[in-house]
């Protein structure tokens, strides 16, 4: 227990920073409070959403130092190493959509949009990790995410939608 | 469902952490969580504190010599599937591992956590037992190495003492001329197995081990068994059971299945 630790209705509260889409965040928070109830209820980010609470159906998912994690799966006072990516964090400098948002957008990845936030960060890390996926390995890019509304196809096709629209932003920037 | 309340520990040394587990009954070791934090949120568990071991510096290891691979207890199960080495020393390795889970936990989840939460479904316990590996386990009372056909007791049930961390585990080598494969069957792709078995073929000795068939990683050695035998073989060795995945006869005939196509690949590759 630091010196600035205080106790709540008999609890611990731990004072922690998270660094989350580039910004530090100063939070009290019990050491049971999950990264996804921190995002949303301590930083009012509600972009990640919960829906499983187990790791099962991907909507919580974030990138941590890059790469896709489970929110609710890890505990705020376990990621004050890590630099944080929520959905809110994709969107290009400027403000506008990225590839993958885009995609998502033209090729009706989405419905209801629950699962959305869950696939937006899964495939940005993805696609970075592997720019040009074959459709199986779209497929599987995706196969840790739950959607309720859209049979994957157009998601799938968001995946490939997004491979491409990067290529060519790259092409142009080249 | 959240989490009860519990007492956070985040010690920057091993020292710290064995000194934290010594003095605490109950207190639980905190690694990838992909685990333990379902189990606490589900309140199947309820440990009075957490030691989290996320701030050691040194655990990440993945060290990779003639003799076999040693992966440090936060070894993230993606760092070891992707790690050329250990492809190259033990290939039954990243081939099982690409069966745990989906991408986005095995960031997260550590190969050496699979291997101490003792799953009868998880891949990496009986991957272990198949290839003679062992756990290297620290408590402050000093260390010692639990070989893999000593450690797994039940579902969920090893011989890790509560006041112990698991520090590493090592894998044999593969021999030179061996083969080895590794396939499953769930419902979809980084599910939990219904049937999955690894196999080892060197020379004239066949063994394969499997995964959700029973309550332990169990090894059956099919050497000399003609091919068509190979299935009925193994099952007299096992005792697949019903649950709300599978029935039994399904299971078995999975089981029947499985271990051809197996010990066929693991042939395949030996050559
Ligand atoms: C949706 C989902 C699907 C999954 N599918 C699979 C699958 O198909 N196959 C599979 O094998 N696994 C699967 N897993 C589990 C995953 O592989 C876990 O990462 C792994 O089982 C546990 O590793 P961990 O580091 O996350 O351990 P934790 O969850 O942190 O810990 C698990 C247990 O081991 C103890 N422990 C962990 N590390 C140590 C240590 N170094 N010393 C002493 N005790 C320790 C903890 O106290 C706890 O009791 C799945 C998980 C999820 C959420
Ligand atoms: S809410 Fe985290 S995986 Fe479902
Ligand atoms: S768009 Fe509704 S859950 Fe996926």
């Amino acid at each position: 227990m630091s010196a600035q630790d205080t106790v709540r209705h008999g609890e611990q509260l731990h004072l922690i920073r998270l660094r989350v889409n580039g910004i530090g965040h100063d939070v009290e928070v019990p050491a049971r409070r999950l990264l996804s109830d921190a995002l949303r209820h301590d930083l009012g980010l509600t972009g990640t959403h919960v829906g499983c609470e187990h790791g099962v159906c991907g909507a919580c998912t974030v990138l941590m130092d890059g790469k896709p994690v489970r929110a609710c799966l890890i505990f705020a006072v376990s990621a004050v190493d890590a630099e944080i990516t929520t959905v809110e964090g994709l969107t290009e400098p400027d403000g506008s959509l990225s590839p993958v948002q885009q995609a998502f957008s033209e090729c009706h990845g989405l419905q209801c949009g629950f699962c959305t936030p869950g696939f937006l960060t899964t495939i940005t890390a993805g696609l970075n990790e592997n720019p040009c996926p074959t459709h199986e390995e779209a497929r599987e890019m995706i196969a840790g995410n739950l959607c309720r509304c859209t049979g994957y196809q157009n998601i799938v096709k968001s995946v490939e939608r997004a491979a491409e629209i990067t290529q060519a932003k790259e092409a142009e920037s080249a | 469902m959240k989490p009860a309340p519990f007492a956070y520990h985040r010690p920057t040394t091993l020292g710290d952490a064995l000194e934290v587990l010594s003095g605490n009954a109950d207190a639980k070791v905190l690694a990838g969580g992909q685990s333990l934090v379902p189990l606490l949120s589900m309140r199947l568990a309820g440990p009075s504190a957490l030691v989290d071991i996320n701030a050691i510096p040194g655990l990440d290891t993945i060290e990779v010599t003639e003799a076999g691979v040693r992966i440090g207890a936060l070894a993230r199960h993606a760092d070891v599937l992707a790690h050329e080495g250990v492809r190259r020393v033990q290939p039954l390795l990243p081939e099982a591992l690409s069966y745990v889970a989906h991408a986005t936990i095995r960031n997260r989840g550590t190969t050496v956590g699979s291997i101490v939460h003792a799953d009868a479904a998880a891949e990496m316990p009986s991957v272990l037992v198949l290839l003679g590996g062992s756990v290297e386990a620290a408590s402050t009372g000093g260390t010692r190495t639990i070989a893999a056909e000593d450690l797994f007791l039940g579902p969920l049930e090893s011989t890790l003492r509560p006041e112990e961390i698991a520090t590493s585990a090592f894998f044999p080598a593969l021999p030179a001329g061996a083969g080895v494969a590794f396939d499953e069957i769930a419902r979809r792709q980084g599910d939990y197995a219904l049937v999955g078995l690894g196999a080892v073929v060197d020379g004239d000795s066949v063994r394969a081990s499997y995964v959700s068939v029973s309550d332990v990683p169990t090894v059956v050695d099919l050497s000399g068994v003609p091919d068509d035998r190979l299935g009925e073989v193994a099952l007299e060795h096992l005792d697949p059971v019903d649950d709300i995945h599978a029935t039994a006869a399904y299971r078995a005939q999975l089981v029947r299945v499985l271990t051809k196509r197996v010990v066929t690949k693991a042939r395949e590759a030996a050559r």
